[in-house]
């Protein structure tokens, strides 16, 4: 048989049968567009998840001191802990695995920072040259505190952008020479930080000559380092050999949990994945389950429109059309609708999500970017045209097989 | 055309089962108009659906065109039906969303003949009945006698060897009526066996032969002088039919002695 025939004759009957075309291919339409909506809504979720950890390095440890709890070998608890550079290189040098490293000394309170007359108040970090990586820092400009800068305990700066536009404006920064509480640095690099405002007016040092400007000693506040692509497991255990070390070096408890405390990324990002997969199984029940509300709907209308053909598909046999004929009118009638419709919802449910994605507002935190995989919906659709097919078939099949006589009879 | 040899066929009513034909022996040859009658039960139309192959039968033999019709499968079946059997039903059987021409069309399609050339005979079929006119019309749109002249040309497009008209004017008035036996007449003056089943006299009188089925066998079974009985309107009662000579005392008598 002709084929564009056949397609001519199905989109004639679906043409002339507008309100039953119309009711099918809105469940499908509505399946698909709920369940688009549905896991994109997860996408946009677990996106805002992500968005919290974009600040710092994930596969980090955090270690900072505190006080201890608990009386260990003699000593009254209550104790303030307190890191040296001593620690830092310890921990750095023994623990196997360790990627990017940096200790953090903090010069408490802000500071008054000048450059010529213009004048602002911001926090200073000393830090290593690894606290790039840990910070996820972006030089914008010129370059970050280096070795070099730490052996030779070079009087230099790289501020963020935000101090930058403070005191410079649009004035080049690199190379000129600001006071931080009235001693004299030079800027060598700009950063960005895709964390919060806070990150951007930040003026780090390096740790070596804020301690010796400083007049911080050796002392360490933090320690920080990354794990590499290690596994849970071994972080877990990197994190454990910290606290021995420290535990050994300051005599405290390695089970006083106030000593230090002890952060460490990917055990926490392993929690929200967890819980993502929760939300992401969560999200799939519910579309699934919308999917099969969509598939019985489909299925409905299907039996119902075979069983109200049944006096035509009879006209039909009885003007000389086969069986085959029959079911693969009825088929690619459905074929036809199931797909076309899915294919609306598809796009609907994308044009609402990419919708919704621009409405939110930039700094929305936990809920970000909704998006589905189109391989997703593509297969969702597929999965609805079959139910559809399969729905009809049945009917069709016992329709086209009835003797035309009774199809006839039936009203 | 049509050879039938002691024909049976029952149906299961429940643990029951029901003889509906008992042993029917007919033969039709090309170019007849026949017409069955019978009190409703009596088999006619479980025969008319058999000949059509609309319906199987248990026993004996059917033969079209010189062609046993036993266990035939429903595709068989249906291009068989394509290529030698048009029908006209009572309650004319168009498809209600396509229009007269669409309808006239739907057989060749079957017979996957071009849309160009299908349009192009169905106009020339529905030409015939008298309806170019109402051709892109809805059958709804349509009086009862005009649907049926349309699922006539229906029945005609594909140049079939046998129309069967199962009760085709029983939902028209008597004036439509003879309206469509005469374009009947006018199929069978071109060749084609014209099988009309009707429980009306006067309709049975316009043939050329009638069939008295009684009970599932055939009571009986002989050739009449057509006659046209709007031309007899004035003396249409049954006691004067009965006297108007063998024709229409052949029409007239349901039980004859």
């Amino acid at each position: 048989m002709i084929d564009v025939d056949t397609w001519q004759e199905i989109f004639d009957t679906l043409r002339r049968n507008r309100l039953r075309t119309v009711l099918t291919g809105f469940a499908v339409a509505w399946g698909i567009f709920m369940l688009i909506v549905l896991l994109g809504s997860g996408e946009g979720l677990k996106n805002g998840v992500e968005y919290q950890f974009r600040d710092d390095a994930i596969n980090s440890i955090w270690v900072s001191s505190g006080r201890t709890s608990a009386p260990f070998k003699g000593l009254q608890p209550g104790r303030q802990i307190r890191f040296t550079n001593d620690d830092y290189s310890e921990v750095t040098t023994r623990i196997a695995g360790v990627e990017y490293s940096s200790a953090r000394f903090w010069i408490f309170g802000s500071q008054q920072v000048n450059y010529q007359d213009e004048w602002g108040s911001f926090s200073i970090r000393a830090v290593h040259p690894g606290h790039k990586m840990l910070e996820k820092t972006k030089v914008v400009e010129g370059r970050f505190v280096n070795d070099l800068d730490l052996r030779d305990y070079r009087k230099v700066a790289a501020i963020g952008t935000l101090v930058k536009d403070a005191l410079f404006h649009d004035a080049p920064a690199i190379g000129r020479e600001i006071r931080i509480a009235g001693i004299s640095f030079k800027v060598i690099g700009v950063f960005d930080d895709d964390g919060s405002e806070g990150e951007r007016e930040i003026i780090y040092l390096p740790i070596t000559t804020a301690q010796r400007t400083f007049n911080g000693k050796n002392r360490v506040n933090q320690i920080l380092y990354t794990t590499g692509d290690a596994s849970l497991a071994e972080s877990t255990g990197m994190a454990d050999q910290t606290r021995d070390i420290l535990a050994t070096n300051h005599t405290f408890d390695p089970e006083d949990q106030r000593a230090i405390f002890l952060r460490n990324g990917v055990e926490q990002f392993q929690r929200f994945v967890a819980m993502m997969n929760g939300i992401r199984l969560f999200v799939w029940m519910v579309g699934i389950g919308t999917l099969l509300a969509g598939v019985v709907g489909v299925s409905n209308i299907m039996l119902v429109a075979v069983k109200e053909r049944t006096r035509e598909i009879g006209v039909r046999k009885a003007l000389g059309a086969t069986p085959r004929s029959i079911v693969g009118l009825i088929l690619k009638e459905s074929v036809l609708i199931t797909a076309v419709a899915g294919y609306l919802g598809l796009v609907l449910g994308v044009l609402v999500l990419e919708g919704v994605g621009r409405v939110l507002p930039e700094e929305s935190a936990f809920f970000r970017n909704p998006q589905v995989d189109l391989s997703t919906g593509i297969a969702a659709t597929i999965l609805l045209v079959v139910a559809g097919t399969v729905a009809g078939y049945f009917p069709a099949r016992r329709a086209a097989s009835v003797q035309p006589v009774e199809a006839l009879r039936e009203d | 055309m049509i050879r039938l040899r002691n024909l049976h066929k029952s149906y299961r009513m429940g643990t029951n089962r029901l003889h509906v034909l008992k042993g029917i022996d007919l033969d039709v040859g090309a170019g007849e108009l026949i017409s069955i009658m019978g009190a409703s039960g009596s088999g006619k139309s479980t025969l008319m659906n058999i000949l059509g192959l609309l319906d199987r039968y248990d026993e004996g033999s059917y033969q079209l065109d010189g062609e046993e019709m036993k266990d035939l499968s429903e595709t068989r079946a249906a291009n068989l039906r394509s290529r030698f059997i048009g029908f006209v039903f009572q309650s004319f059987h168009l498809v209600p969303f396509k229009t007269a021409a669409e309808n006239v069309a739907l057989p060749l399609y079957y017979q996957g003949v071009p849309r160009k050339r299908r349009n192009r005979t169905a106009a020339e079929y529905l030409e015939r009945v008298g309806l170019a006119d109402r051709a892109e019309h809805l059958p709804r749109e349509l009086s009862g006698g005009q649907q049926q002249r349309v699922a006539i040309a229906r029945a005609l497009i594909t140049q079939p060897k046998v129309i069967l008209a199962d009760e085709p004017t029983g939902a028209l008035d008597s004036q439509t009526s003879y309206e469509i036996l005469k374009v009947l007449q006018g199929v069978q003056a071109e060749g084609v066996s014209v099988i009309i089943i009707t429980h009306e006299r006067d309709i049975a009188g316009m043939t050329d032969r009638i069939i008295h089925l009684v009970d599932g066998t055939i009571d009986w079974d002989r050739k009449i002088k057509r006659h046209d009985p709007e031309a007899e309107i004035g003396a249409a009662t049954p006691e004067e039919l009965a006297q108007a000579g063998p024709a229409a005392a052949a029409a007239g008598a349901g039980a004859p002695a």
